[in-house]
């Protein structure tokens, strides 16, 4: 201990032990987090390619948006914010995540009520039903691709000898289909995550109030809009932005399941293609600024509509 | 039988590696990278086999998905960041221009080895004088049919895609009314990956289409003749194939057709000895035959695949990767390779070879399908290679799945490779 620390508040002391406390964190997040977006929005503005990763030269904006007129007088309009391939893949994502993380707030919510009730083996149920958030997802995806094949396929099986379909169906090679297919998948895996967060919100809803409304004779319909649904609104907000932000990066499912359908190719598979498979890094990092730049807008906008609190002040 | 051969084999090569290498020294581990089709695994434990006992160094597969792409683009990632943990990468015969540079020249090494080889397939690994990768077989596909259908309705194999289609259509229709309800047809390879392209590009060519980008790199792919296979391709998804070949790869398909489910099939050799395996289905039912033509006159085409290893140039035990590269494309590997996987040699004096012909009596027969190979656009395209082909790919997959006609995808697909083209390839 040095004499200086005597001549320091007892707040600044303090805050100065937290900030050495949190030191090794932020140091931690600015290597893993900050240092590669930084280096992916450099790379965006180069002309890098996977082959030659130092020797990029800066080339400005000509990987999101170039404007060249011909001496005929044509205007042609190059990179990604002028590809038809790159829209298609965002409106993709955005279709999926909307629609993804609809059903698995519904579905979670139904889910996490009937867990929340009593009944003689909770604890097993509330183990077993997070089964398939735990299964990576490769293994899952893979998985699933099996069940859903057209020929050996156990769906097709199933549905063609109850009776459901007339003749089996190509679920992940349909461009029709393909889209049902991941969503179908991504609903099941991801269903129980929902379920928990929002089985966590329930648990915090004091028991007295349920009493009151029931010795008021409230009809449990009332009961679920008018106590149950506004006390958890804070953990359902919560839950669906973390699934939001998940969902608009979704990249294996995808991969594994139908990974060359245009219809099913989202944002980050088509920055991958370009990274890797096409060799044109530059433009690949360019998507993936843009990709960032979207769920940055996204979460803004619902933390700012939803006036979510993520700081938790509102709970002092 | 075969054990004694094989036995007799390992004992002279490991003599003559002795020889060739000098005795064990410091015995090292190496890893080596390759997609896994079939028996893959196992069938490279056994050709290695002789050359661990001979040197002493031992050799680790490293398996990686059957998708080509999907191996391509894990070694692209591996060799950009100058991975020293794979020592030799198993590469296809269109990777060769765009992976040159990580790759180590074996023109020294290979200076006796290599002129036993067909020439063209050398030439194909060679990029600006550097022999980037060594041929350890080579691969052209077939049409599969069922001798045993084909006899059961007087047919003979098809000469024609539309007598193909005819053929298969009669047989589906009659062995679904005795009962079959799952049989197909013909099985192929549809799914939106490099496979596509190749189907695609044999139908094309077979049709008078031209091969997407000629070797001189003139864009060719929309004429009449393309449109007209494009269109016959797409008349065969929902009648004789299933809708779901949409989403077939080379395995998907030998699934159907090994569990009897299907009339004609398109693919690889590999497929022949799995398909004469005891637990086959269709074990003795099964020949193969050139795949048809657009119309009488034409000539067949057969996609010239086939698979090559390189040597990391950032592997740090590469003395004994380049012994292990040199004996994987030798003689006595391609040999125990042709017989046991019927993968096909590329050292030409193997097609005269007794044992294999006894063993695999159809490589002999697959010279006349190789004669017929047509190369994909790798050379012209260099390194924009794998952009044109998922364009060419996406625009096949797009028509045949109803997205627009042949004709308007190919027009489209014109537009976008001249754009990817620029001012040169």
């Amino acid at each position: 201990m040095t004499t200086n620390s005597g001549g320091l508040s007892l707040t600044q002391q303090r805050q100065r032990a937290a900030f050495w406390f949190i030191a090794p964190m932020l140091a931690a997040l600015f290597f893993v987090a900050a240092w590669p977006l930084l280096r992916t929005i450099w790379f965006s503005f180069t002309d890098t390619t996977l082959s030659d990763l130092y020797g990029g030269e800066w080339i400005g904006f000509d990987n999101y948006l170039s404007i060249r007129v011909l001496e005929s007088g044509r205007v042609i309009y190059r990179g990604t914010l002028a590809d038809p391939a790159w829209w298609n893949a965002v409106w993709n994502t955005v279709r999926f995540a909307f629609v993804s993380v609809f059903f698995e707030t519904i579905l979670g919510l139904i889910v996490a009520l009937v867990l929340n009730a009593e009944f003689k083996g909770r604890g097993l149920v509330r183990a077993a039903i997070l089964i398939p958030w735990a299964i990576p997802t490769i293994v899952s995806a893979k998985m699933w691709a099996w069940m859903l094949n057209d020929q050996f396929g156990i769906l097709n099986d199933i549905a063609l000898n109850l009776g459901l379909i007339s003749q089996k169906i190509a679920w992940t090679a349909s461009t029709d289909t393909a889209m049902y297919a991941v969503l179908m998948v991504d609903i099941w895996k991801t269903t129980p995550f929902m379920a928990l967060l929002i089985l966590a919100g329930l648990q915090m809803v004091p028991r007295d109030i349920y009493e009151a409304a029931k010795i008021d004779g409230v009809n449990p319909v009332k009961v679920f809009f008018r106590i149950t649904l506004p006390l958890i609104r804070p953990a359902l907000a919560v839950a669906i932005i973390f699934r939001m932000l998940d969902a608009l990066r979704i990249f294996d499912l995808v991969y594994v399941l139908t990974p060359n359908s245009a219809a099913t190719k989202t944002m980050s598979v088509i920055s991958r293609e370009n990274m890797i498979d096409f060799d044109k890094f530059a433009y690949g990092a360019a998507q993936s600024t843009l990709l960032f730049a979207i769920i940055a807008v996204f979460v803004s906008l619902y933390i700012w509509l939803g006036k979510v609190d993520l700081s938790g002040e509102g709970q002092k | 039988m075969k054990i004694i051969e094989g036995r007799a084999l390992r004992a002279t090569a490991t003599a003559a590696m002795l020889a060739a290498f000098g005795a064990p020294v410091a015995a090292e581990e190496l890893f080596y990278v390759s997609g896994a089709v079939g028996n893959a695994v196992e069938d490279f434990k056994k050709i290695v086999k002789p050359w661990e006992e001979a040197t002493g160094n031992t050799v680790t597969l490293v398996p990686m998905p059957a998708s080509t792409t999907d191996q391509f683009g894990q070694y692209r990632l591996w060799l950009a960041a100058g991975a020293t943990d794979i020592d030799l990468y198993q590469t296809d015969v269109i990777w060769a221009p765009q992976l040159a540079d990580h790759f180590v020249d074996l023109t020294e090494a290979a200076k006796d080895l290599a002129p036993t080889h067909f020439p063209s397939i050398i030439e194909s690994q060679t990029v600006n004088g550097k022999l980037v990768a060594l041929p350890i077989f080579t691969d052209a596909p077939a049409l599969y049919y069922r001798k045993d259908l084909l006899e059961k309705y007087g047919k003979t194999p098809p000469k024609t895609w539309a007598e193909l289609a005819e053929t298969a259509k009669l047989i589906q229709d009659g062995e679904r009314a005795e009962g079959k309800a799952d049989l197909w047809g013909f099985v192929w390879q549809g799914n939106a990956y490099e496979g596509l392209t190749c189907n695609a590009l044999e139908w094309v060519k077979s049709f008078g289409g031209g091969q997407i980008v000629e070797p001189d790199g003139t864009i060719s792919i929309n004429n009449e003749n393309a449109v007209a296979a494009l269109e016959a391709a797409k008349s065969w998804v929902g009648t004789i194939s299933p809708d779901g070949v949409l989403a077939y790869q080379e395995e998907e398909a030998r699934g159907v057709w090994q569990t009897g489910n299907a009339v004609f099939m398109r693919n690889w050799p590999y497929a022949y000895t799995l398909g004469n395996g005891d637990d086959s289905a269709v074990k003795g039912l099964f020949a193969v035959t050139t795949l048809p033509v657009g119309k009488e006159g034409d000539t067949s085409a057969a996609t010239l695949g086939g698979w090559n290893v390189a040597v990391s140039k950032y592997s740090t035990k590469q003395e004994a990767a380049i012994s292990l590269a040199l004996y994987l494309a030798g003689p006595e590997a391609q040999k125990e390779r042709a017989i046991i996987a019927s993968n096909l040699p590329t050292i030409i004096s193997l097609y005269d070879d007794a044992d294999i012909a006894a063993a695999q009596p159809i490589i002999p027969q697959w010279k006349d399908v190789f004669l017929n190979a047509v190369p994909r656009p790798s050379a012209p395209t260099l390194g924009k290679y794998n952009e044109v082909s998922a364009k060419f790919w996406s625009a096949v997959h797009n028509t045949l799945s109803g997205n627009g006609s042949a004709a308007e995808n190919l027009e489209l697909l014109e537009v976008e490779l001249t754009d990817i083209k620029g001012s040169g390839w």
